[in-house]
């Protein structure tokens, strides 16, 4: 899998772009990933992406977007409204975690 | 003393896990019940194809009891709750059963209910059909004979779903069936998912993504369902976008059985959670959970189902003589997907490796393509009914190892560049 910069750090990415390594993650990089598309963050953000971050770390899965709503407690219309369109992959791009996937 | 395994449920997962382990439990220092509140056992891949004509009800209902073990207790009762604590089961016929170890093999459920409007009397089973319960299904066959045409919409509600595949072989199939009627021009056929496609890793989006346009079948990503309005038949999503239907195939929010719920077992989806390797509650040393009713990350699938008892049966021996369980799964999944026109594909992969392509080695029947339209596909799909019910159920030998491998397999080229696509 490539190896690419993100905010002056080499970070292991799938061919998505999806960060692959828990820990490489952090805060700077984060903010670039958004910025690549297009999200501007704002504390709602980032309440959310901290939640998928701890989530993940207890559960070794990347929480559903009902987990957000019911653990996390941010509503799903909510997150549509943080993250317009694709919710689900857009948390979990910035959040440096696996996307939600079906089984094909 | 004599101890107790108690398994509750007796489909799939439960029938397989009763059959295993009575052939390798002692006698002496064993006994087994299993209860379940009805005695009928349905052959779940025929849902799909029931609507389609390829079955009739009666060819996919047999009685469970029959496939259990002589020796077996069957308690034909529903569970009120389990108390984990104390070791017992309040059963809804008020009596309470102990165990010393349990086994939660009940499934999960289609819950229309879950969305609103989409079980209001005025639509549900009228135009609106969930395909996975043996009276949807049949509902559904007489909704497709008398579909003159319109609007044919097939949707997930929401994921995880049993057997994430059968939306997509519905559509497919449905194309193949109004074809075959000579009125496909009339029938408009859109598919409707809350993930990002109805391909989602890498290899089949590249290879299979044809399937969809090939089929003249339209695509609505990433739609989260809010409501239903039932007079008008729309669908409403999240950020409100609408989709109108004559006729709607929907999957509805899929979730586990009530009791694990009132039983502090489940997560928000009454789903068990489990080590995703052995299958023990991440709470409760006796407690284990088999089949659909757990929360592993793998697909809801009777393959799964059948090389996760495989495994967790050796594991069961080594748990209950206090040693550690050494049979790790890995996710492995094994599915027959319809394509229509007497053809299929096969997937087989787990929780690491994505479906490829190449040939998967089955001795004597031969290999079969991976991940591409084939009858041979085709054929071991309608082959499978007679394995179920005679050699899977039974938990005898099946050639397929329980553990995924590469055997065959092409694998995948890496690529050098990388296209940044979240916001596609």
């Amino acid at each position: 899998m490539p190896v690419i910069r993100i905010a002056e750090k080499p970070v292991n990415v799938n061919e998505e772009g999806f960060m692959t390594q828990y820990d490489e993650w952090n805060e700077e990089i984060a903010k670039e990933l958004a910025a690549q598309i297009e999200i501007p963050l704002t504390e709602e953000h980032w309440k959310i992406i901290k939640f998928l971050r701890e989530d993940f770390k207890v559960q070794g899965e990347t929480a559903t977007s009902r987990r957000v709503q019911t653990v996390g407690g941010v509503p799903v219309k909510e997150q549509f409204a943080l993250f317009p369109k694709k919710p689900a992959k857009k948390m979990a791009y910035i959040a440096g975690l696996p996307k939600p996937k079906g089984c094909v | 003393m004599s101890k107790k395994l108690v398994v509750l449920g007796g489909g799939t997962a439960g029938t397989m896990v009763v059959n295993k382990l009575y052939k390798k439990l002692d006698k002496r220092d064993w006994s087994i019940t299993v209860i379940d509140r009805d005695n009928k056992h349905l052959y779940q891949p025929g849902l799909l194809l029931l609507p389609f004509g390829v079955y009739t009800p009666e060819e996919l209902v047999k009685d469970k009891d029959r496939f259990f073990p002589k020796g077996v207790e069957y308690r034909r009762t529903g569970v009120d709750h389990v108390d984990p604590e104390n070791s017992q089961i309040f059963l809804d016929d008020g009596q309470v059963v102990e165990y010393d170890q349990l086994v939660i093999a009940t499934g999960t459920t289609p819950r229309p209910d879950q969305t609103p409007g989409m079980d209001d009397p005025a639509v549900w089973r009228k135009s609106i059909f969930d395909f996975y319960t043996f009276e949807g299904s049949v509902a559904l066959k007489e909704a497709l004979d008398n579909f003159t045409g319109g609007r044919l919409v097939i949707h997930i509600s929401e994921m995880p779903i049993k057997c994430p595949v059968a939306p997509l072989e519905f559509a497919f199939l449905a194309d193949a069936y109004f074809t075959e009627r000579k009125m496909r021009e009339k029938v408009e056929i859109t598919y409707v998912t809350p993930l990002e496609g109805a391909f989602t890793k890498p290899v089949c989006s590249r290879q299979l993504s044809y399937m969809l346009t090939d089929r003249h079948i339209s695509l609505e990503p990433d739609f989260v369902i809010e409501h239903i309005d039932p007079e008008s038949k729309v669908m409403i999503s999240m950020d409100e976008r609408e989709i109108p239907f004559d006729l709607l195939v929907t999957v509805p929010v899929n979730m586990g059985a009530d009791f694990i719920g009132r039983s502090g077992l489940g997560d928000d989806l009454n789903y068990v959670p489990v080590s995703k390797e052995t299958f023990l509650s991440k709470k409760y040393e006796n407690i284990f959970a088999l089949g659909d009713a757990s929360d592993i990350p793998a697909s809801k699938a009777g393959s799964v189902a059948h090389f996760a008892v495989d495994l967790f049966a050796e594991n069961f021996m080594q748990h209950i003589h206090g040693r550690h369980m050494t049979h790790n799964f890995d996710g492995h999944a094994n599915c027959f997907i319809e394509s229509g026109n007497g053809k299929g594909l096969l997937i087989d992969f787990n929780y690491q490796v994505e479906p490829l392509s190449g040939m998967f080695p089955i001795p004597i029947v031969g290999p079969f393509p991976l991940l591409k339209e084939s009858r041979l596909n085709h054929m071991g799909k309608l082959a499978f009914r007679w394995i179920y019910w005679n050699l899977l159920l039974k938990a005898r030998w099946i050639p397929i190892p329980s553990l995924m491998s590469m055997k065959g397999k092409r694998q995948v080229e890496i690529k050098k560049g990388v296209e940044v696509n979240a916001s596609n």
